[in-house]
């Protein structure tokens, strides 16, 4: 293969790949997934209210 | 409080405490070498006739000072801060983590006493001298260790997409800084690079443009995935735009290096491809520009009354503005008029001062409450004057300097019927007096409010006002 059909070859590669990557991220099924994961940053919140409220109950009944 | 860690990790916020800090401190530093050398366009006479304060060894002090100290120590802090948190899991190694503060701070040592002794390799961005060199790769490989061993340890099944654009930056900026400081010392503190003439030109722009691309770009869109969504406590705007954003950001900031070197030496298809590239580049910069902003749809009124979110989202918009204006200079005939001109230097002070040192300063006052265990920031107050101060600066600042580009690019280009130059070089310069004075003030502006910056951190610090409800986890013991 010459170089330039190699680089042919190689940019049409790069284009599938690119469009391999807008499929699978505006995809049905990865929809849920991502919501998850754009929520993912709160859960550390979420989580420590419930233990701090754990925590203040338990002061409360001392 | 035993029961937080039974639950939450103990996270390390020590080497994030420092490196914030340290951000702040150098900021400072790195913006009023600026302010020096700013006036000095004006007022030369201000380099006191010593050589270790003329222009030309300042001007490297500076930049090297706000790229690799502020915003180098914004991004250590940050990536340490949103990994353990997104991970759920303490960094990989304490040691390393703080051998890489060290290292770093001892980096920007050096580089503080080497480049006004005038030790330079005169490339730009990485004037650095070989020993430093090597230190800086050693720190950032432990960097990289200690980031990827902890994305590696995760307890999170996801890796967020803040962590791709810090991972894309560590490991692009490794390969940049390696390539690029390719050398052979002749002596402690002289060295050559290994590439010649067009070839280290491309390589000299390969690495500066994706200093740009990756260490003041995709670092802070890092920050910009995990804070401002965190600061308007609503999720990013689109997860599935961000993935995207990030493989096509990566994929084309590599090619961008060219349209530093339009019209010289390098092969004009190179030039062409370096332009095309840039062009390109402004999609995924503003998908990225405006996933960011409206990530707020829906509760604009924050603005209002946050001026953190504030200072996040204008420096959206700086991005936005400073992203738009790059492709443009990169097109040929726009670069003929632009290039040398005081018009890149707006360019480039609207992409540090805007975006990336407003994205900075608002994470850090995003994190600084909660890594020390308190509630808020010292004084809002405080934070919404610098806001003001900041943004006031960098408009004053841009302005001043597209007017005395363009003026100065139309001015070398005058020729007489001739074919003589209408202007002498020093007609010109003295022409920019007024712009240089008015950027020179915005700098004034910018380093005031980084002072008021430093005072409220160290208030907020040193307060014994404790989070009551202790709703961060920095409020644990370490």
């Amino acid at each position: 293969m010459d170089y330039g059909t190699y680089r042919g070859v190689y940019t049409i590669i790069m284009m599938l790949v690119f469009g391999g990557i807008i499929w699978w991220a505006y995809s049905k099924t990865s929809k849920s997934k991502f919501d998850d994961a754009a929520n993912s940053i709160f859960e550390e919140d979420n989580q420590k209210e419930a233990v701090d409220k754990q925590a203040n109950d338990k002061e409360l009944r001392k | 409080m035993s029961s937080t860690s039974s639950i939450s990790p103990n996270y390390n916020f020590d080497v994030v405490k420092q490196f914030a800090v340290m951000a702040v401190v150098w900021g400072i530093i790195g913006m009023s070498c600026g302010v020096l050398i700013a006036a000095q366009l004006v007022w030369p006479e201000l380099n006191f006739d010593t050589p270790w304060l003329t222009f030309s060894r300042i001007r490297p002090l500076h930049t090297n000072a706000v790229i690799f100290a502020f915003g180098g120590c914004a991004l250590f802090a940050t990536s340490y801060y949103v990994v353990q948190r997104t991970c759920n899991v303490r960094l990989f190694s304490d040691k390393l983590a703080k051998f890489t503060f060290w290292g770093w701070q001892v980096i920007i040592l050096s580089a503080v006493i080497s480049l006004p002794l005038g030790y330079t390799t005169s490339k730009e961005y990485a004037e650095l001298e070989w020993p430093i060199d090597i230190l800086i790769a050693v720190v950032w490989i432990a960097y990289a260790i200690v980031f990827f061993g902890t994305i590696v340890k995760r307890k999170t099944s996801h890796i967020y997409v803040a962590n791709w654009f810090y991972g894309g930056f560590i490991l692009t900026v490794a390969v940049l800084h390696i390539g690029n400081s390719m050398a052979i010392p002749v002596s402690l503190t002289k060295s050559y690079s290994i590439y010649a003439g067009a070839v280290d030109a491309m390589m000299q722009w390969w690495y500066g443009h994706n200093a740009v691309g990756f260490f003041l770009t995709a670092g802070f869109l890092g920050m910009m995935y995990y804070f401002v969504p965190k600061q308007a406590e609503r999720p990013v705007y689109s997860y599935r735009l961000s993935v995207v954003h990030f493989w096509a950001l990566v994929s084309l900031y590599i090619w961008a290096g060219p349209h530093h070197l339009h019209y010289t030496a390098l092969p004009d298809w190179t030039q062409s491809i370096g332009m095309v590239m840039s062009v390109i580049l402004f999609v995924p910069s503003w998908g990225g520009m405006i996933n960011g902003i409206m990530t707020l749809s829906g509760a604009w009124h924050k603005l209002r009354t946050d001026p953190i979110l504030r200072f996040l989202i204008v420096s959206l918009s700086f991005y936005g503005m400073s992203t738009f204006e790059g492709p443009m200079m990169a097109i040929k005939s726009v670069n003929a008029l632009s290039h040398y001109t005081d018009w890149t230097v707006g360019h480039v002070h609207s992409g540090a001062l805007g975006w990336v040192a407003m994205v900075s300063i608002g994470s850090l006052y995003h994190m600084i409450p909660k890594l020390f265990g308190k509630e808020q920031m010292f004084s809002t107050k405080l934070i919404n004057i610098h806001f003001w101060l900041a943004t006031i600066g960098v408009v004053l600042y841009i302005v001043a300097m597209w007017i005395s580009g363009v003026m100065e690019g139309m001015m070398w280009r005058s020729v007489n019927a001739d074919g003589t130059l209408m202007y002498s070089f020093v007609e010109i310069v003295a022409e920019k007096k007024p712009y240089n004075i008015l950027r020179w003030i915005g700098g004034c502006f910018v380093v005031t409010g980084m002072v008021l910056m430093l005072f409220n951190v160290i208030k907020t610090i040193t307060s014994d006002k404790r989070a009551d409800k202790a709703n961060n986890l920095a409020a644990q013991p370490a």
